[in-house]
């Protein structure tokens, strides 16, 4: 395996750390500095991270781990990886907690957990860094704590949240476990699979198991939460550790689950009437989007499917900032009646429209090839399905619009405190609008570097088990995936 | 490359590039915080337009000069997956179509955006409104010059976008703000429709290009490949879409409602260009409608239908704004018969004379009351009425039936707000009901603390 020229990934890592020790013992929330050296330590993973995805660029490999890698030394195996898939999410979760960091207002400073989020953003970072599926579900599970401490230290209730997770804990541990015990003797357990699969169901937030991330978004903070949601680690759960192994028909079920809740989170969020319950639900719906096109299967709906990954954690991550911000001056936004804030507050509407439009793939936005390709790859499986993606997209146009409408307009303020947008939260909302639309206008790289990573995806769904058969899966079905996985590479 | 073919390229880049640098300029500073003043937004947007326009009449004087009546223009592949024959590619086509539908675009925007530098000066959204007013311009060009299906549907979302928020322009009032909310819920479901269209189109032949519904010729005369059945399922499909657009029947109901935005966006975007775009789209794709009688039949039906009941509709309306909208659709009716009859060029001819007529008579209704005043003063009478609804041979019941069927603009409406929306929102606001128990349930508590978020936050509402 190729070796970056710095340990980049374990410099990623060791970042937050310290900025999680520097947050624990050494400021105090109530100093000024606090949000500003947390920055200093937030935007040096950033960096770091980004460097580690330009030295694997650079390297022209599909996967590559660090040099003097010290995990190595003591496990005796690589760890922590870069490849073709996580080399962009990355630094993704790195940017997204800088920029909540930095559009985090001075007077929530006490509110949102600094400790935490370095906690949390360590933890995923190692997450998306790691291939190995028994500390990737050591990982997952560990991922799921900070936010149970913060939702107690709050004094807010858990028992939801708790529910939900302890069940997607026990699913995946007892999954790993069959799969690695029975694995051994070159079946994969079908059963291991199915236990697998329902836990990632669960942190994706498919319905009927999607309550806890209302639920969390109703009690916890607002940026956490983003944090929490918005990587979507569970689709990268699927990705490394169903996709590879799962019989076609537990990967159809998957996608059809998936294009129902994200069907019905889109008529909820029509419905909600308190703007963080229809952001949760435009997230659950276009999360669910992503899943569907990772299930097809096809080299052009997975490519579709990471497009529609980054773009959505893009966009919506914008969307949630945005939102956040008005909430910080408004308090909780109900959608019941118009606020009125365009006056007040013109940059943050912009931002708000933007951003949401680049979650339905709105032309010239970051999303609206991968919606393409998804779309696409949808249509050579079923008709149906892709009109269902047509329509859920469509309802998720009219609940944008429809939350715009209602907070930015709708009546003329005169309120004579000053709630205009601070620099910081202009400038995160900034960084993201520009990268939505750089993609969006110059889509061609992304879109390239997807595709490769979506053909050795299904090339690795090839060789990982060649020989391992599935308990109930027609010779056949492999035997077409494989050819057309073939055709695709010539 | 010839010295002809590269003024030909020239002039065709000229014709996309303007509105996109104009849109650019526009939205790059209101992005970064920077306000242009009112000068410089009018005075790129006398550039951008007249760059547009002369490119456009010197590359139809180079077309009739050459005898060149198809000049596409390919700005390359956006995304190429060569391993899949995936392709979105930017190609924009000059033909005996665009080309005038492109120069009428450029007229009317133009002439609509003189007038509302005037008439929104010292407004408090003039930025906005030269925003939007930038983006649509934008969407029309695409929309007219696309030769790929993608490419229209960039320009038709644009188109769509825009059109909402210049309805909902005045947005201290809630009522423009539903009514262009309405509007984009019409829109979204006509841009699902053409979604669809073009993934079938996809499907069926492999590519986007029109060249696959309207075989190699040169628009109209194009005979296109794809086989009846085909035909069929694409042509419903965008006459959905072209439905929505252009405010046939069912979706005839928005049309009034776009009235509530400024007089220079009612003017330039429903009475003249917008409300085309469908009928432009069912032209652009006329050559399929030789292969399927029924969809032809249902072209027909739909224009027809839709031009009796906007005949109705705009004789009961009692302001000016809603009366010139009814008429509108009449001729929008009229047209998409002639397009289903094959009179695509008289079906041209009259989309370019009434597009015309409507931005004069919409840019002219506020002072319309002036302007009678000013007639009978100068013939020293008053103006006579005639009424050219001859009804009275119809028994009273069926003239009552009729008025109030007009009056409420065919019931459109509610039919839709009855059996489609009411039913929609019934279900998922059950679902919520259900999600509540189940957490309440979970927590062995009251759940949500959003029931506790009060409907007004903050401020207070401006009386004025």
């Amino acid at each position: 395996m190729s070796q970056l020229h710095l340990p980049w990934l374990e410099i990623s890592i060791l970042l937050p750390i310290m900025g999680a020790i520097w947050a624990f013992y050494g400021q105090s929330k109530q100093s000024p500095h606090c949000q500003r050296h947390s920055l200093y330590f937030s935007g040096a993973t950033l960096l770091s991270t980004c460097a580690a995805w330009r030295d694997f660029i650079s390297l022209h490999t599909f996967e590559a781990h660090d040099s003097w890698d010290l995990f190595a030394l003591f496990l005796r195996k690589d760890v922590f990886v870069i490849d073709e898939l996580s080399a962009p999410l990355i630094p993704l979760a790195a940017l997204l907690y800088f920029l909540t960091q930095l559009a985090t207002q001075s007077t929530k400073v006490r509110r949102f957990s600094f400790f935490w989020s370095f906690v949390s953003e360590a933890i995923l970072i190692m997450t998306f860094s790691c291939k190995s599926p028994m500390i990737l579900v050591s990982l997952l599970t560990l991922g799921v704590l900070p936010m149970i401490f913060e939702l107690t230290s709050r004094g807010k209730p858990i028992r939801v949240y708790c529910l939900h997770m302890g069940l997607y804990v026990i699913l995946l541990l007892s999954g790993q476990m069959i799969i690695e015990i029975f694995g051994m003797t070159g079946t994969i357990p079908t059963f291991g699979v199915l236990l697998l699969t329902s836990a990632v169901l669960i942190r994706d937030g498919i319905i009927p198991l999607h309550c806890w991330m209302t639920d969390l978004f109703e009690h916890g903070s607002f940026g956490s939460s983003l944090l929490f949601v918005t990587p979507m680690v569970g689709a990268y759960g699927t990705m490394r550790l169903i996709f590879p192994i799962a019989p076609a028909w537990i990967l159809e079920s998957i996608a059809i689950v998936s294009l129902i809740t994200a069907f019905y989170a889109a008529g909820m969020s029509l419905v909600q009437r308190e703007a963080r319950r229809f952001f949760t639900y435009l997230f659950l719906s276009n999360s669910s989007l992503v899943l569907i096109g990772v299930e097809i299967a096809t080299p052009i709906g997975l490519t579709g499917a990471l497009c529609v990954w980054l773009s959505v954690s893009l966009s919506l991550m914008g969307f949630g900032l945005t939102l956040r911000a008005v909430e910080a001056r408004t308090g909780r936004l109900s959608l019941d009646e118009y606020h009125g804030l365009y006056e007040r507050m013109p940059h943050m509407a912009g931002f708000f429209l933007l951003t949401g439009m680049a979650s339905i793939g709105f032309p010239g936005t970051i999303g609206f090839i991968g919606a393409e390709l998804l779309v696409d790859g949808a249509g050579q499986i079923s008709m149906g399905l892709e009109v269902l993606i047509i329509l859920a997209t469509a309802l998720n146009g009219l609940a944008v619009l429809h939350a715009y409408f209602r907070v930015f307009t709708g009546k003329h303020l005169t309120s004579t405190i000053d709630i205009r947008s601070r620099p910081a939260e202009r400038a995160a909302v900034l960084v993201l609008s520009i990268l939505i639309l750089g993609a969006g206008l110059y889509p061609h790289p992304g879109i390239s570097s997807r595709y490769h990573a979506a053909l050795e995806l299904l090339s690795q769904r090839e060789n990982l088990f060649p020989l391992a058969p599935f308990e109930d899966e027609p010779p056949e079905t492999r035997e077409q995936q494989h050819h057309d996985v073939s055709d695709a590479h010539h | 490359m010839s010295n002809i073919d590269l003024i030909f390229r020239l002039c065709g880049v000229a014709v996309i590039v303007s509105p996109t640098v104009l849109f650019a300029v526009i939205a790059l500073p209101s992005l970064l915080s920077w306000k242009l003043s009112e000068k410089q937004i009018s005075r790129c947007c006398e550039m951008a337009v007249l760059v547009g326009l002369f490119s456009s009449l010197l590359m139809l004087l180079l077309m009739l000069v050459t005898g060149k009546r198809y000049v596409p223009i390919e700005m390359g592949n956006w995304v190429i997956l060569p391993g899949e024959h995936f392709h979105f590619q930017f190609k924009f086509v000059y033909d005996r179509l665009s080309v005038p539908f492109l120069i009428l675009t450029y007229v009317l925007v133009g002439t609509t955006g003189a007038f509302a530098n005037r008439y929104l000066h010292r407004e408090r959204g003039y930025n906005r409104f030269f925003l939007i007013y930038a983006m649509f311009l934008l969407g029309m060009v695409v929309a007219t010059l696309a030769g790929t299906i993608e490419t229209l549907f960039f320009g038709w979302e644009l188109v769509g976008l825009s059109s909402a928020l210049l309805i909902a322009y005045f947005h201290e009032r809630q009522a423009p703000v539903s009514n262009g909310y309405r509007v984009w819920t019409i829109y979204r479901f006509a841009d699902a429709s053409f979604l669809a269209a073009s993934v079938a189109l996809h499907h069926f032949h492999g590519a986007g290009v029109f060249s696959a519904l309207m075989g190699e010729g040169a628009w109209p005369y194009g005979v296109s490949t794809l086989t009846p059945h085909q035909a069929l399922v694409i042509g419903v499909l965008l006459l959905i879409a072209a439905a929505g657009k252009s405010a046939l029947i069912p979706f005839s109901g928005w049309l009034p409602r776009a009235m509530e935005g400024p007089t220079p966006s009612s003017a330039i975007f429903y009475g003249a260009l917008s409300v085309h775009l469908g009928t432009y789209l069912l032209l652009r794709v006329s050559p399929i409608f030789e292969q399927s009688i029924v969809l032809r039949v249902a072209v027909i039906s739909l224009g027809i239908l839709t031009a009796l009941f906007a005949t109705l509709a705009s004789s009961v309306q009692s302001d000016v704004k809603t009366g010139l909208a009814f008429s509108s659709l009449t001729q929008v009716g009229i047209i998409t018969a002639e397009i289903g009859f094959g009179f695509n060029y008289l079906a041209l001819i009259h989309i370019c004379g009434h597009a015309c007529l409507r931005a004069i008579q919409l840019l002219t209704a506020p002072s319309l009351l002036r302007d009678y005043h000013s007639m009978e003063n100068a013939i020293g009478d008053h103006l006579t009425s005639h009424n050219h609804h001859n009804t009275g041979f119809l028994p009273l019941s069926v003239r009552l039936r009729l008025y109030r069927f007009s009056f409420e603009r065919g019931y459109f409406d509610s039919l839709l707000d009855e059996y489609l929306v009411k039913p929609f929102l019934y279900v998922f606001q059950t679902c919520d009901k259900f999600e509540r128990r189940w957490t309440d349930y979970l927590t062995n508590d009251m759940s949500r603390e959003s029931d506790s978020v009060p409907a007004v936050s903050l401020g207070s509402e401006d009386p004025s």
